[in-house]
Order: C-alpha cells, then structure tokens, then sequence
C-alpha cells in the first residue's frame, strides 16, 4: 500500500517529476554515447590497419613513421633505397611487400604511389579490403583510383581528369602528365579516403624531366615515350609487409632494425597505433569528464525538484506523521523516490540511446567512419548506470535529511 | 468517575529555540467513552496541546498518559508507533492523502500499527462497513481522495480515525470547513460512531455553538496558560 501511494504521489507530480526522469536520461544517454563514441572511435582507430605485421621505413620515430605511411600526416625524413627495398622483399619471412611513395599531392589530397598488391593486403577494421564503388582498378600508367573522401570533396567520377602536384602544397604540377581517374573507392573511414592513389611506376613517370625539385627548363618526355620507357623506381617511402609466421616478425623486424646499409626502421602498426592513441587519447578522458559533469548535474537538479517538492509536501508528511509515521520514514520515502526516478531515467536513457544508434549508426559510420556496435549493456556500462541509482539516492539524502528534521518540528501542526 | 483515558498533569512545554513560545497546563484528565471540548481563540495553544498529546512534541516537564501509559517515558520512535496504535486524528482539512484511493487512506494508520491492523478482520470489508456507517456510497474505496468533496473528506478521515478501535480520537477543528448543516450531521456520525466503539473524543475549537453537542467543554484560557510573541 505504501509503495502504491508512493508511486501515485510521483504521479500526481507528474510533471515535474517527469521533467527530472528526463534531464536524468539525457544526461545518462549522453554519459553512455560518449562511452560508446569513444570506444568505437578507439577500436575503429586501431582498425585503420590490419594484416599488416610491419611497416618499413627510413630511420625515425614509430609514430612518426605510422603517421606519414598509413595517415598520410607528415613526412618522412628520408627514403628507402629500391635496392634496400628489394633486400628486404627478398627474405625468406616475407610473404608479401607492399611498396608506399609518397612526396606528391592533388588539391588538399596526398598521392600514393603503389602496386595491384596494396589493395590485396592493405586491410582495415578486422581483415576488410578495399573495394571499388565504381570503375576499375589502375589499368593505364596515368590511371588512377581515389578514395570515397577525394570523390566527394573534389566532385571526381570516373574518367576525369587530375594533374597532380609536385610536393606537397605546391604551384608547380606535372601538368605534362595528365591521370585520369580509372576508380573510385568505397568509404572506409581510414585515410585511404583522402588518398589519391597511382602506380609506383606512375610516380616515376611524372618525375621523368625534374631533378632537384623543379622541371628541367624545356624538356618534356613524350606520354608515348614514358609508356616504353623501363620505369624502376629509385626509391620508395616506406613499405608494408605481411609475414608467413607471425613467430617470425621479431626476428625480421631486428634484422630490419639493424640492416648495415641504411638506418631503417621497422615497426609493428598494432603497437604503433597504441602510442598514437595514448597522445590522441588525452580527449577522450576530457570528453569523459565533461559528461560525468552532465550526469552530476541532472541529479543536482533532481535534488532541487525534491527540495522545491518539500514545502507543497509539508501536508502530506504530516499525515503520514500523525497516521504514526516515523520521521525516519519520510526521509526514507524521499529516498526511495529519489531512487525510481532516477532508475525510471537510467532505463529511459539506455532506451534513447539505443533508438539514438539504431537511427544514425550508418550515418555515423559513413561520415566519420566509426563504428559504433549497437549490443546489450557490458557490464561496465550497467555499473554506470547503478552508479547513477546510487548517487541519486546519495543526493536525494540532502532533502530527505531536512524533510527528516521538519517533521520532527512541525508534528502534526502544519496548517498550510 | 470511569476510568481515564487521558491524564496530563503539570505539563510544561516550550518551543526550542523560543523562549517566550510556551504551554503550561496543571491538569486535563478524560475518561473512556467521554467526549470533550476543548474551547479556545486561535493562539490558546490548542494545537500545541494536540500535538503535545499525539506525541509528535514532547513536554519539556510533567506527564503524559493515555491508556495507561507514559508516553513521555517511550522514545521518539516508540511514540509514533503508540499514537498509530491508540490514536485517530482528524485535521481541520486536507485530512487525505489527495493521489491515493479513499480505501488507502482509511487503512493509513494500520500500515504502522500492527496490534490495530490485528484487530481489524478483513480490512476490505471493515472499510466498507464504516463508509456506509458514515453515510458514504458504497464503492467510494476505490475513488480517488482528491475527487471527493471537503464533505466527504472529513468523513473520511472519520473512517480513517475509527479504524482499529482506538481508545482515543483528537480532532482539530474538524467541522471549520463544513457549513452549518453539515457541522450536524457529521458531529452525529462521529459520535454515534465513537459511542459504539467506545471511542473518547477530544476536540479543540474556537466556535462555541458546538457546545451542547459535548460531555464536557473546558476553555483553554482557564486549563492552560500560554505564551507567545516577544516577552
């Protein structure tokens, strides 16, 4: 009986009452997405690449090193002779390689010179490859194929034409050598959207006529000429390889490590990415923090609708007073009120949250490329939000407590 | 004389904190079945005694005794479990819990009063029973409180007092709300009612035409002494 009057006393107030369930679960649906944003944007950070077991370059640092080959931020220090390249390709432990040029850009976009066999390897988010929208893969030495980003930015369907840059940020193009773009990639949610992608050979074809930088005054090879031409790259930027047992990329990354004829450096992509998050990481733990704030100030607000309830109520709780009601129930009373409305909102937040994600989980995904999985409550999340419980009761104390103390003052003398 | 249901003797008692805001009563005895009047302007102390008796303040001195025993001497929480269990109270108005159901409310003191709750059989039936005594239709157990008119209220929170037999009913100013008429019929009801339990019932009020209806009236300006207001 006297839960059911409870529970019509939160009725009856039902208004405000609602107003306090519902600034409880946004705050708590808000709290619960972040986690979730976090998480999926962690995960999908670590998913940028996968399959790869290491990632050669010139001697520098890890991140930097993960920064300038797989997100094209940066540059690298120095390149890899084709020589040492072919050294390495050569050892018995490599399954496969995967060559990486870079240097050259399109409007805002990095170009990346590779081969067929990057977009058989290169793999994303837990063992996807890249696949076409439309078109076809490079077929033509000025082919070239475009990332799901370049695409839409640049407003580029197949067979249009792109001049690329020389550098990076540059006003001198290889204007000589027009590509045409031969395929557009899916959205990956990885940098290879904001890549322009040519063959390795392509990359030494538009560099033909330079030396040092700039195009040699009035020379410029015929496009039937380039085709013939034996086109070995010198150099590459950095490489990805694949090795048969992962047992056997310690030792192949040491002997990379210490290959006596140039500095390289080899590095695991998983662990690199680790120590990229912990520096990109410092967000997230903000991002968290602002949101527990949120949570804190819904119940804050829940305090101050009982607080507010307190002087409308003094009729009531004198009642239960003269009916024989200890102080002490009261206080319990509010307690427990404090306690359904904050479940009624920890429930109705999970609720808004998953209706939130079901709506725009592909549109999230397409956009910023994170994947954020829609599954029961872990066990962390549900801790959440019996934190959540718990601290509304602990607030919901404060009024309670005074509701406590008016009752033994007022008795049963209220009049209003 | 019949036995005392009530006894206060040499009662003082003193608001915490407001010295000048004082009750000083030498002695106010009722006996079982009786039914009293206490008369007295507004600021006589009548709702300072009330309390004093249903517990809910406790005198600074003196005693207080109803059905045999101290209730000075119980504690805090021993005292609200004595006035649930011997007690019914009616408040001037809004007696009822307005979001809860008539029969809900009628049942209210049994929810803290086990030995009371015992007595009462078969609480559907008993609620019944003493709507239709108290001329209430029939099904109104299952209206809300809130819907009901001040009439009926106060009738109900007659029902709510007398369930349980307790020995003692106090009433403040019950029937201030209620037009002549009315004043009446539900002084008949309560009394009727109360006679048949054997139920005592002390009430205060300031309107001196309920009189001749009482066993006995006093007047608080001659039983107490009270203070109030800068002194």
């Amino acid at each position: 009986m006297i839960l059911r009057l409870a529970i019509a006393s939160l009725f009856a107030r039902a208004l405000t009452v609602g107003m306090t369930v519902l600034a409880i679960a946004l705050s708590v649906s808000l709290f619960l997405g972040v986690e979730k944003i976090r998480t999926g944007a962690k995960s999908s950070f670590a998913d940028t690449i996968s399959g790869t077991d290491l990632i050669v370059g010139a001697r520098s640092g890890s991140v930097q090193l993960l920064l300038y080959s797989v997100f094209r931020i940066g540059n690298a220090t120095n390149n890899v002779t084709w020589k040492s390249y072919q050294d390495i390709a050569a050892r018995p432990e490599i399954e496969w390689i995967v060559p990486i040029s870079l240097g050259d850009s399109h409007r805002q976009f990095r170009v990346m010179g590779t081969n067929r066999a990057f977009f058989e390897h290169y793999k994303y988010r837990q063992g996807r490859v890249l696949a076409l929208a439309e078109g076809a893969f490079m077929a033509d030495l000025f082919d070239t194929v475009i990332g799901a980003d370049v695409a839409v930015t640049l407003g580029y369907k197949v067979d249009a034409p792109i001049i690329v840059a020389h550098g990076l940020a540059s006003f001198s193009t290889h204007k000589d050598q027009p590509f045409r773009v031969s395929g557009v990639l899916e959205k990956t949610g990885t940098p290879v959207d904001r890549t322009v992608i040519v063959s390795m050979e392509a990359i030494e074809a538009i560099h033909v006529d330079w030396q040092g930088g700039a195009q040699v005054v009035g020379q410029s090879t015929p496009l039937e000429q380039l085709r013939e031409m034996q086109l070995t790259p010198s150099a590459v930027t950095a490489a990805l390889i694949g090795v048969k047992s992962p047992l056997q990329s310690f030792a192949l990354q040491r002997a990379i490590n210490e290959y006596p004829e140039e500095p390289l450096l080899a590095i695991f992509p998983g662990v690199a990415l680790q120590e990229l998050w912990g520096i990109v990481g410092l967000a997230e733990t903000a991002l968290l923090a602002v949101s527990v704030l949120v949570v804190l100030t819904a119940l804050i607000g829940m305090m101050a609708t009982i607080f507010s309830s307190l002087n409308e109520r003094r009729r009531e709780i004198a009642i239960f007073r003269a009916m024989g009601a200890r102080p002490l129930f009261i206080c319990g009373m509010l307690v427990f009120e404090a306690v359904v409305m904050a479940s009624l909102g920890a429930v109705l937040g999970v609720i808004m949250l998953y209706a939130a994600l079901s709506g725009a989980q592909s549109s999230i995904d397409s956009n910023f490329g994170i994947w954020l999985p829609i599954e029961a409550p872990n066990l962390r999340e549900l801790a959440v939000l019996f934190l959540v419980v718990c601290a509304g009761a602990i607030v919901s104390l404060i009024p309670a407590l005074r509701a406590y103390k008016l009752s033994v003052a007022d008795g049963m003398i209220v009049r209003t | 004389m019949a036995k005392p249901v009530l006894k206060l003797r040499k009662v003082f008692f003193r608001w915490p904190g407001r010295s000048s805001f004082s009750l000083r009563l030498a002695d106010l005895t009722v006996s079982y079945g009786e039914k009293l009047l206490l008369l007295g302007a507004s600021g006589t102390g009548k709702s300072t005694l009330l309390s004093v008796i249903s517990g809910t303040l406790l005198p600074d001195q003196g005693s207080v005794e109803i059905a045999k025993t101290e209730i000075t001497n119980l504690s805090a929480s021993a005292r609200d479990r004595f006035r649930a269990e011997q007690l019914g109270v009616i408040f001037q108005q809004f007696n009822l819990l307005p979001f809860g159901s008539v029969a809900d409310n009628i049942l209210l003191p049994l929810r803290f009063a086990p030995i009371r709750r015992n007595r009462v059989k078969d609480a559907k039936s008993e609620v019944a029973r003493l709507c239709a005594a108290l001329g209430l239709p029939v099904d109104i157990g299952r209206e809300k409180a809130s819907s009901l008119s001040v009439g009926q209220q106060q009738r109900v929170a007659v029902a709510r007092a007398l369930i349980g037999h307790p020995p003692l009913i106090i009433a403040d100013e019950p029937t201030s709300a209620l037009d002549i008429n009315s004043q009446d019929a539900f002084l008949d009801l309560l009394f009727t009612q109360a006679q048949t339990q054997g139920t005592s019932v002390v009430m205060v009020s300031h309107d001196e035409r309920l009189g001749p209806r009482f066993d006995r009236i006093l007047h608080m300006e001659e039983i107490a002494e009270f203070k109030r207001g800068a002194a």
